[in-house]
């Protein structure tokens, strides 16, 4: 395990030529370690060098107010966020939706996004799926009940992550040790790209900080729906940032998570939502031109009605 | 292997791991302090919750050379940090889990005990929607939780000089006894 104490030591630290999949690469970043412990304790990952970025400078921790936006660390904590009563709401509550209170200690933001997929497909160490170099996605045809309606093939994982899809209702960016990334940029279909990776990062970009401006008059809110109260992954979850002009919408921002390959942008049903007021005609409306192109599998068609609600329930507590 | 120094239960400790070992590794196989329990080992559980820097993290899921530097409580350091602080007998967190009968097989207790007194520690008049949440990480395959929102819900009582909850158990008494003496002395506070 290597404590570089600069971005440039951490960077030159990792492997830039991998080319392996993804969980193969021979050099991993370490922030919290809640998602990479798990992966090295289920040997999905067996990395020849940890670089642990606790002690790199140019790595933030705090949440900071910076002009009209927000500047947050990549090792700003997810228990920090959810206890920030001065970012957006959607922000807050899916930090306060994730995990438990103990993990959320240590869980940071830029490894929240950068957090591997929970697909039990996945994280079998039995199996190599296509998410582990192989040549099938398991979930097609077996259980998927956890799986993708929205944007799966090849693979159908659904992305873990409850901060990514209040971050794209926000537009934030990814600032990484390079380049600036805009989030609707950052994350892949497995269609894409490699469908090894979930993100655009090369295998020695390090995330420094993520940044979203906020105009006067948007609201936003979280709604994830969870198979058991205490703490789990979103079985569904929407994110909405909206600006109203009197009772109307004036400008509407709908993600998705828990249902596709990314945090899933809704962005016909953003159009349908504008200069249009908030009743349950619209609500009904939404849901279903937001799972028009839902294509469910066996056993997850459920996530249809589920998410049509929560989008209805969303639009509920911003009238 | 790295040469870790940490401050665990107020005091401070050298200790050789290996890179790779969590805090829980270190706390049980280098410290002899088994209060903290492997259960999943994978953060499902919370049985292995330990404080760091006063906040609850899943010691199976921390990377040990993360706490250099960094104050560690275990719940083994509970009641001598009470007596430090001037109290007597065990933490009141502790006591008040025992009196309400808040455990069958223990497993999931220390974890559970460390939430809830970092609750109290960060808000000493949580609602119990706040308890519920931060008892959340931490499972507990007996009890049914009842009684131990109720001893949480106790502690906080005791502390603030409010009159107890009746418990959900109690036909005739308003209040779980406290017993006369603990270890000979007398009970805590
Ligand atoms: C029991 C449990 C429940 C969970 N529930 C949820 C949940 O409900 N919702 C949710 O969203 N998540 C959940 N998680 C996942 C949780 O691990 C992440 O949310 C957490 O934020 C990961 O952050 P970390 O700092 O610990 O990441 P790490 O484990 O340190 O890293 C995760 C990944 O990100 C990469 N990485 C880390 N930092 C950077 C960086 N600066 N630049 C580039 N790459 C980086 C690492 O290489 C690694 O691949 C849960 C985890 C557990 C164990
Ligand atoms: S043993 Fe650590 S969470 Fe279960
Ligand atoms: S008392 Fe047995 S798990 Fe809680």
């Amino acid at each position: 395990m290597l404590l570089p104490a600069t971005l440039e030591e951490a960077v030159t630290a990792l492997d830039k030529e991998s080319t392996e999949p993804a969980n193969e690469q021979k050099t991993r970043i370490l922030a919290g370690g809640q998602d990479l412990l798990p992966e090295l304790k289920d040997h999905l990952a067996e990395p020849e060098t940890v670089v642990n970025v606790k002690g790199v400078a140019e790595l933030g921790t705090d949440v900071r107010r910076s002009g009209d936006g927000f500047e947050i660390g990549a090792l700003a904590t997810i228990a920090a966020l959810a206890r920030n009563a001065d970012v957006p709401a959607v922000l807050s509550e899916a930090a306060a939706s994730i995990a438990s209170p103990q993990v959320r200690t240590l869980a940071t933001v830029a490894g929240n996004l950068c957090q591997r997929p929970r697909c039990w497909y996945y994280r079998s160490e039995h199996t190599v799926c296509l998410k582990k170099g192989g040549d099938e996605c398991f979930a097609y045809a077996g259980l998927n009940k956890y799986n993708a309606i929205l944007g799966g093939g090849p693979s159908y994982i659904v992305h873990p992550s409850d901060l990514a899809p209040a971050l794209v209702a926000l537009d934030a960016e990814v600032v990484t040790d390079r380049r600036t990334i805009a989030i609707g940029d950052f994350f892949t279909l497995p269609s894409e790209s490699d469908p090894t990776r979930e993100n655009v990062l090369g295998p020695d970009e390090i995330i420094r900080e993520v940044a979203f401006t906020v105009a006067p008059g948007w609201r936003s809110v979280y709604v994830k729906f969870k198979e058991r109260e205490s703490f789990d992954f979103a079985l569904s979850a929407v994110a909405l940032a909206l600006r109203l002009d009197g009772d109307e919408i004036a400008e509407a921002r709908l993600v998705l998570g828990g249902v596709a390959p990314t945090p899933w942008r809704c962005r016909s049903t953003e159009e349908l939502l504008r200069g249009r007021k908030i009743d349950d005609a619209l609500a009904h409306e939404a849901g279903e031109d937001a799972l028009g192109g839902a294509e469910p599998l066996e056993f997850n068609g459920y996530k249809i009605p589920l998410t049509k609600a929560l989008i209805a329930k969303a639009l509920r507590k911003l009238s | 292997m790295r040469v870790l120094e940490l401050e665990v239960n107020g005091d401070q400790v050298e200790v050789g791991a290996p890179d790779h070992w969590t805090l829980l590794e270190v706390l049980r196989y280098r410290l002899g302090l088994y209060g903290s329990k492997q259960g999943c080992d994978k953060g499902d559980c919370g049985a292995c919750t330990v404080l760091l820097d006063g906040e609850p993290v899943i010691a199976c899921l921390t990377l040990a050379a993360l706490c250099e530097g960094r104050r560690i409580t275990t719940i083994e350091g509970l009641a001598p940090a009470h007596v430090r602080a001037g109290g007597r007998g065990p933490d009141p967190v502790q006591d008040a889990f025992d009196r309400c009968g808040a455990l069958q097989c223990g497993f999931c207790q220390p974890g559970m005990m460390l939430s809830a007194w970092a609750l109290l520690a960060d808000n000493p008049t949580p609602t119990r929607g706040e308890i519920n949440a931060a008892l959340s990480g931490n499972l507990c395959r007996c009890t049914g939780y009842t009684q131990i929102v109720e001893a949480v819900e106790l502690a906080i009582a005791e502390a603030t000089g409010a009159t107890p909850a009746r418990p959900h158990w109690a036909k005739h008494e308003s209040t779980p006894p406290k017993p006369a003496s603990v270890d000979g002395r007398e009970a805590s506070r």
